[in-house]
């Protein structure tokens, strides 16, 4: 007890305590320099990769979305337009709790199970911070409902963007197509470094073929961002360059008169300028919105579309393949003329049907009363009252190889190379197509049944318009082309020195044939040459349906409509100088007499009287200038 | 009366009441005040430059240096004849917590007192050395293996329960301090090697038993942060980041990258070094660590100028204590050691630590200002 009474020296105790003291005083020191030395390796040894980080951390490369070009009509009227549009963004790093938000979200604006789960796919490859779009297309309430709310939703944000617009709705839906977001099978073709600034990419039409053009080069900003993601300033900016401006041959009020004149009915019209190959209309019916895909078409909407027996979605101008029926028989006239085969005195009697060499079927003549076209059918009577028998007898002799090899000049069985993606090249039956397609040998029934447009051959209505063009043109090589200009410069379509060589004489029969089919008393397009006041020449076409190879089928309580024959027109007028070429057919008209040739004159008429109010304004300023030159001159 | 006047000489040198009525050291109040000034500047930039934390803050300065001014008016005897019973309550509110503290972000630190909280440990901070200063303090130096295991025991009984509460960083810092006091006693070498190696023994233990996993975690985040860049590895990526990108001199005031645009986590409480380190640079933190060393030896000044046994280890305990607050702060934003929440002193924001630390430093302004004599015993 008496040792732990505190009796203590206080001199031991200060020297202990001294001592010990400067013990730690130096431990201490050698610990500050451990300190000093890690601050000194970081800031001084490894300054610049900590640099880099934290420069990495703050600043990021922002991706500035161009503009899209813009697409015109021949008379600058806009077809395709960008209007901005909102949309609704997460970053769900800055979410306290994404499912949550997403509630939030859901209870405040319409969210479909489709933008929910197309979010969670992006999430899924998402980068820290990255805003991902969740709902595109804000209406003006929704946007002002989620500014309002926007204290509750931390982690979303509205943001605008120009989105593809098309004014005319559904005149130019199978010109111009229509943008989608970019598709995993997309993604792996396209250039991603392209595509940084949208999610957009032409998927059809004018939309696909000019994508490059029209899409522009993205823009980027370097800004500095904050850890949760926003944009405290930008730092630099290199601008994105707008995409390319097109200009179109189409006429966008001809488009609108073949597309109403189509109303109701299953169809294509294209029409083309004779001179350059411009497209000056060109519809398919029916048509549907372009928008409705810009905008993220609903499944409902889509199913619709795509389960109509009417098919909208079918591009039937370009795509649509079906026998051409009578209006190849002035090609097949004129190839028989060109080649000797018969000369324009040559005339048949026509029984009404056509027997071949030990075949005991006839072939009966589809365009006759019991009886035929009696006697004396040369080959423009053939033409203008569509005389079968007439074409089976000069086919059989001209034989498929001719027929075959000659069409070809005319655009027949092969792609016509528009400035558009997915053109049908139809056929064009020759011995070689049959062996590899059919497996058989070609015989002389095949000649006789292609010789009125039947059996193996197929058309597209844009074939028949560069057809049309050609045969108007004299045998010019007119290339169908969409695009007049591209950002206000022409351009020159490739000069075709190349022509059809063909006598002129049987150029001029064969406009004259044509001619009649619409202005003779038997012309079996007669029934449009009321008050014309120019000529137009034509040749109408009748197709059977058994024949249309689409992978489609008919619906069975339509089977009866649905099996008449397709109505089929061809034409350019003015038939002394053709300024304009027609194709068009009406799916199940029955006779292109009476159900496509009207059409045909309606997109005529107005084309020609355009034209000449055209050359009448012309004239009128030519005038004045040309009073004031010469007052000059005096 | 000879025997007064010799007090009266010895008296002049130290801090006779005449000419100390304050009983402050200028010197350590000087430092204190230039510490407290910097705190503050670096706390505005860290705080995204608004004054609600700096208002906040320089409150509770304000109330520390009128907390040091009272403590520093009770004598020094006063603090060691009540030590035992300080001690005591500080047992009592630990055990309280344990049984109904208040949970906060998964560890339960605190006592509600109905009109406010507090934390047990913090008085801890203080009492615990208090506890064995007085206790070596009556007693023999160099002390004897009894008084060494009641000295552990002493400082270990409170640690375990703030480990457990968990609060690893007050627990070192508890255990600390009481250790500083004992080895500042004159523990013996032997005793030094012992607690050395026992220490050593104990890592496996504590590790398997005793740490949580998050406390594990930390430990493995440390040696590879980039393992879990999102995660646990986020806080020591970016402090790591925020320090070496402010090079030699520093992007500036305010003008931190890191801390200004939010990639540092915590910047204004356990990480505010890396502000610091990123704003002002080497050059930054090589002046805050002199002026903490500075600071700690007036400290240390004080201590051996101490007219008892319990000032001196008292005093000594205080100054190392506030030296491992810096220490283990540092170390760990640079990433040297696990992240076990420690705030750099007087800089860090936060009421709790501030108020404790002028508790401390009003102690040792008490014992600055005790009258100087010889102290004879009977």
């Amino acid at each position: 007890m008496l040792k732990d009474v505190a009796i203590s020296d206080p001199q031991k105790e200060r020297k202990v305590f001294a001592l010990r003291l400067v013990i730690a005083y130096v431990g201490l020191l050698a610990l500050t320099s451990i300190i000093l030395f890690r601050y000194f390796d970081l800031q001084i040894i490894r300054h610049q990769d900590y640099v880099t980080n934290s420069n990495k951390n703050r600043i990021h490369i922002r991706s500035v979305a161009p503009v899209r070009g813009l697409i015109y009509d021949r008379h600058g009227q806009l077809i395709a337009d960008n209007r901005p549009t909102f949309t609704l963004n997460i970053i769900a790093d800055s979410a306290k709790n994404v499912g949550q938000l997403l509630a939030t979200l859901g209870s405040l604006v319409t969210i479909s199970e489709r933008d929910l789960s197309r979010f969670e796919k992006r999430a899924k490859r998402g980068k820290p911070f990255e805003s991902i779009p969740l709902k595109y297309n804000l209406t003006e309430q929704e946007r002002a409902i989620l500014a309002v709310n926007s204290h509750l939703l931390s982690g979303a944000e509205v943001s605008a963007q120009l989105m593809r617009f098309y004014p005319r709705e559904d005149l130019f839906a199978h010109v111009i197509g229509y943008m989608g977001r970019i598709d995993e099978r997309e993604i792996k073709t396209i250039d991603a470094d392209d595509y940084r600034g949208t999610d957009f990419i032409g998927k059809i039409g004018l939309e696909k073929f000019y994508e490059k053009s029209l899409l522009g080069t993205v823009g980027t900003k370097q800004v500095e961002t904050n850890a949760r993601g926003r944009v405290m300033r930008v730092l630099g900016k290199k601008g994105a360059v707008p995409g390319d401006n097109l200009s179109l041959y189409i006429d966008s009020r001809l488009q609108k008169i073949a597309l109403d004149a189509l109303q109701g009915e299953r169809g294509a019209l294209v029409a083309m300028d004779v001179k350059t190959g411009g497209i000056l209309s060109m519809v398919s019916a029916p048509s549907y919105d372009s928008n409705l895909f810009t905008s993220g078409i609903s499944q409902k909407q889509y199913d619709k579309l795509l389960n109509s027996p009417d098919r909208p979605l079918f591009n039937r101008a370009l795509r649509g393949q079906y026998p051409p029926g009578s209006t190849i028989k002035p090609l097949f006239g004129l190839i028989g003329l060109h080649n000797n085969i018969f000369d324009l005195d040559y005339a048949i009697n026509d029984p009404g049907y056509f027997f071949m060499e030990g075949i005991k079927r006839p072939w009966r003549d589809h365009n006759s009363e019991q009886g035929g076209h009696g006697k004396g059918v040369d080959l423009a009577k053939a033409i203008i009252e569509s005389c079968d028998v007439f074409f089976y007898t000069v086919g059989v002799k001209t034989g498929i190889d001719l027929l075959s090899e000659q069409s070809a000049k005319f655009g027949l069985g092969q792609v016509t190379g528009i400035d558009l993606p997915g053109e049908r090249r139809g056929i064009m039956p020759s011995r070689d197509w049959k062996k590899t397609h059919r497996h058989q040998d070609w015989f002389d029934g095949d000649t006789i049944n292609t010789s009125i447009g039947q059996g193996f051959m197929l058309t597209t209505p844009l074939q028949l318009a560069v057809m049309s063009a050609r045969i108007a043109s004299r045998g010019k090589l007119v290339k169908p082309r969409l695009v007049k200009a591209i950002n206000g410069e022409t351009v020159s379509p490739a000069p075709d020195a190349e022509k059809i060589n063909i006598d002129n004489r049987h150029w001029d029969y064969i406009h004259e044939a044509m001619t009649d089919v619409v202005h003779s008393a038997r012309g079996t397009g007669r029934g449009i040459n009321k008050n014309l006041t120019y000529k137009i020449a034509g040749k109408t076409g009748t197709a059977q349906v058994i024949s249309i190879n689409e992978e489609e089928e008919y619906d069975s309580s339509k089977i009866d409509k649905r099996k008449w024959d397709h109505a089929l027109f061809i034409a350019f007028a003015p038939a002394d100088d053709p300024a304009i070429a027609i194709g068009l057919i009406v799916e199940n008209g029955e006779h292109g007499s009476l159900t496509a040739a009207p059409i045909a004159r309606k997109v005529i008429d107005a084309y020609l009287s355009d034209l000449d109010r055209q050359n009448q304004q012309a004239a009128n300023l030519a005038t004045p200038q040309l009073l004031a030159a010469q007052a000059e001159i005096n | 009366m000879y025997q007064d006047d010799f007090v009266r000489r010895l008296d002049t040198k130290g801090g006779d009441r005449r000419h100390n009525p304050f009983h402050i050291d200028i010197t350590l109040l000087m430092i204190l005040l230039v510490l407290c000034t910097v705190g503050l500047f670096v706390l505005y930039s860290a705080s995204e430059q608004s004054l609600f934390y700096v208002k906040r803050q320089a409150t509770f300065m304000l109330a520390g240096f009128s907390g040091m001014l009272i403590v520093a008016q009770f004598p020094v005897r006063f603090w060691e004849r009540w030590a035992t019973f300080f001690y005591g309550m500080a047992l009592l509110a630990l055990l309280a917590v344990l049984a109904f503290g208040v949970e906060a972000k998964g560890a339960t630190r605190w006592l509600n007192l109905g009109f406010t909280r507090f934390q047990p440990s913090e008085i801890a901070k203080i009492a615990v050395p208090m506890m064995v200063s007085a206790y070596l303090g009556r007693h023999y130096i160099p002390p004897t293996f009894k008084h060494v295991v009641g000295a552990l025991l002493m400082v270990g009984i409170p640690a375990l329960m703030i480990v457990k509460q968990p609060d690893l960083g007050t627990a070192i810092l508890v255990f600390t301090s009481g250790f500083f006091v004992l080895f500042l006693a004159g523990l013996r070498k032997r005793y030094l090697i012992g607690s050395f190696l026992g220490g050593l023994a104990t890592a496996p233990i504590l590790w398997l038993y005793v740490m949580r996993d998050y406390q594990k975690q930390r430990v493995l985040t440390l040696l590879s942060p980039e393992d879990d860049k999102f995660g646990a590895g986020w806080n020591i990526i970016q402090s790591t980041t925020a320090i070496g990108s402010g090079g030699f001199t520093g992007k500036g005031w305010t003008q931190g990258t890191q801390s200004q645009l939010n990639f540092l986590p915590e910047s204004h409480t356990d990480f505010i070094i890396a502000v610091l380190a990123e704003e002002f640079g080497l050059i930054g933190v090589t002046i805050l660590c002199v002026l903490y060393l500075i600071f700690i030896g007036q400290c240390m000044i004080i201590a051996l100028n101490a007219q008892s046994q319990f000032g001196r280890l008292m005093a000594g305990s205080i100054g190392l204590t506030f030296f491992i607050y810096m220490f283990v702060n540092m170390c760990m934003v640079s990433g040297l050691l696990p992240v076990v929440g420690v705030p750099l002193p007087l800089i860090s924001y936060g009421g709790s630590s501030i108020v404790t630390l002028f508790f401390g430093f009003g102690i040792i302004m008490a014992i600055s200002s005790e009258p100087k004599h010889i102290r004879t015993r009977p």
